[in-house]
């Protein structure tokens, strides 16, 4: 178990008129090597969780567990817990701040306290990564487009290697390409690395594509924690708090609705297409090679 | 962290105090104020004293509110008490090495601190029952009469809304940039002064870069908006005064005529 919450339990403003209770009695167990998916509407946490968990914010009450130590003791290293917990925050790219986006990428690994040549090799391979063109390396920043932009901030997390890369909402404000090639870039390092990713996300679709398992928030609590299939099996309460399941899966309930034996537990485009498949020609398309 | 800094520190409630017209709020501030440094004697001290509690009981905000104010001017008002009470020359109370504390002393030091106190208590119920928004168009009101001498009252009425508008945000991004660059390894308490200075840098400049986005960012809505400034230009909630606003006045105004009755009559114990 790489990170453990228990009872975690945050409020913000605290004794003023505005005080809310973000987080309410969150217990949750992050596996070594996962890749999980938290969904929640506006407001239902999410932000708040995620930085729990390399101690930018500390609970109002509960502990954490970081392999086994607990974060709030006062001789538990805080700056180690964030090299090792790697958070990309929402809309990265206002982070850039150095002259020449190489630099930027290397002020983490500097951090770290690795040498020049160090931090610089590490920004090699995370700028390679993130499919920055070589030629941009030395320029500013604040010259490149958006999607340019987000992929910089990312690197500048990936250069420290992390062990837990934490992504709050990567691609909200991207187009359709530039969310793929992101989303792709974190499912490599899962794959590539076996790091344990954690994905907050607002796309039911990029949800299901990805992930192994989902942790559902509401008003401040963990409302479901399970595979997707599972999760999106409960996709009328889902609805109730502002969220869905994908669209494949509607799509799925309505054709059973109609009397097409099809599995409604799809939640990708590939798995509704065969179980569609099975149900039109009775043939287990998982061996057939549909792209023909 | 930053979050618990609070500047427009307005408490929403439903009370007198809060829908009352914050020009007579501003006034009524203003006149207390005043009151406060010419009272004289005990029974004045119990009028202004009196006054206040009614108007924060009418007000309905915590008490507690009130006094987080006291907590920042806590030094000031030490630092003037202490100069108060060694500083003053007079009749001899008590004298050790080179301090003298005189009756005058004394008197003086408890007296500053008292008017400090209802001075941070009094401009705290006026800020905690009006929002910054309202402030604004109460001076903004209030000043017009300047704008006939060319001076650009609404300009600046419009300038000191955006900037206390822009106040929340910018500490928000703050906060929000700080703990991204924090998640990088940045380390924004340790090291000598020049290094926090440097260690700043990480903060400030992408600060900066988002202010002037959000600056221009404004001005383009304003402009798509069609607004062109303070002539002629109306208000969707104008100002104006009710009954419940002549008779605040009226009460101000007593609360003040008999502060002075005090002063000239009844100065016991001065």
């Amino acid at each position: 178990m790489s990170i453990i919450l228990d009872k975690v339990n945050y409020v913000y403003s605290e004794e003023t008129a505005y005080q809310i209770q973000a987080l309410k009695d969150v217990s949750l167990e992050i596996g070594d090597g996962q890749f999980i998916g938290v969904i929640g509407h506006t407001g239902s946490g999410k932000s708040t969780l995620i930085q729990h968990l390399n101690g930018l914010i500390k609970a109002t009450s509960g502990s954490i567990y970081f392999h086994g130590q607990d974060i709030y003791d006062d001789d538990f290293d805080l700056r180690e817990l964030r090299n090792r917990v790697g958070l990309v925050f929402q809309y990265p790219e206002h982070q850039l701040f150095e002259t020449t986006i190489f630099d930027d990428v290397c002020f983490g690994p500097k951090n770290q306290g690795l040498s020049k040549e160090e931090a610089g090799l590490r920004a090699f391979e995370a700028l390679r990564n993130v499919g920055l063109p070589e030629e941009l390396y030395y320029q500013s920043p604040f010259d490149l487009s958006g999607g340019q932009k987000r992929r910089v901030a990312i690197a500048g997390v990936l250069a420290m290697k992390p062990e837990v890369l934490i992504l709050d909402e990567p691609t909200a404000g991207l187009d359709p390409a530039g969310r793929d090639e992101i989303l792709d870039l974190v499912a490599r390092m899962h794959r590539e690395r076996g790091i344990t990713v954690i994905l907050v996300s607002h796309s039911m679709e990029d949800v299901a594509k990805y992930v192994e398992r989902i942790i559902v928030m509401n008003q401040g609590q963990v409302m479901f924690d399970d595979a997707p299939k599972e999760v999106f099996r409960h996709y009328k309460e889902l609805e109730a708090i502002g969220l869905a399941a994908p669209q494949v899966t509607y799509l799925m309930h309505e054709l059973k609705e109609r009397g097409l034996n099809v599995d409604t537990d799809a939640t990708t485009v590939a798995e509704a297409r065969a179980s569609l498949m099975q149900a039109l020609t009775g043939i287990d398309s998982g061996r057939m090679d549909i792209h023909r | 962290m930053l979050r618990d800094i609070t500047l427009g520190q307005y408490y929403p409630a439903d009370s007198v105090i809060h829908k009352l017209d914050p020009r007579v709020k501003l006034f009524g501030t203003m006149i207390y104020i005043i009151s406060l440094f010419c009272f004289r004697g005990i029974a004045a001290l119990a009028i202004a004293t009196v006054f206040m509690f009614v108007v924060i009981k009418l007000s309905k905000v915590p008490f507690k509110f009130m006094v987080k104010g006291l907590k920042a001017i806590m030094i000031l008002m030490l630092i003037t008490a202490a100069f108060n009470l060694f500083l003053t020359p007079g009749e001899e109370l008590v004298s050790f090495w080179v301090f003298t504390i005189t009756k005058e002393g004394l008197t003086n030091a408890v007296l500053m601190a008292i008017r400090l106190t209802y001075l941070i208590l009094g401009t705290s119920v006026m800020t905690l029952t009006t929002t910054p928004n309202q402030l604004t168009d109460g001076l903004e009101k209030s000043l017009m009469p300047l704008s006939k001498i060319g001076i650009p009252v609404h300009a600046i009425a419009m300038m000191m809304s955006i900037a206390l508008r822009f106040i929340p945000i910018l500490i928000e991004e703050t906060d929000k940039i700080m703990k991204a660059q924090m998640a990088r390894g940045a380390d924004f308490e340790s090291g000598n002064l020049l290094k926090k200075v440097k260690n700043m840098i990480p903060l400030l400049v992408p600060l900066f870069v988002s202010a002037f986005r959000r600056a221009d960012d404004l001005a383009m809505a304003m402009e798509a908006r069609c607004y062109n400034g303070g002539e002629g230009r109306t208000k969707m909630k104008p100002l104006h005064y009710e009954g419940r606003d002549r008779l605040a006045y009226l009460v101000v105004l007593a609360y003040f005529v008999l502060i002075l009755v005090c002063r000239i009559f009844l100065r016991w114990p001065q």
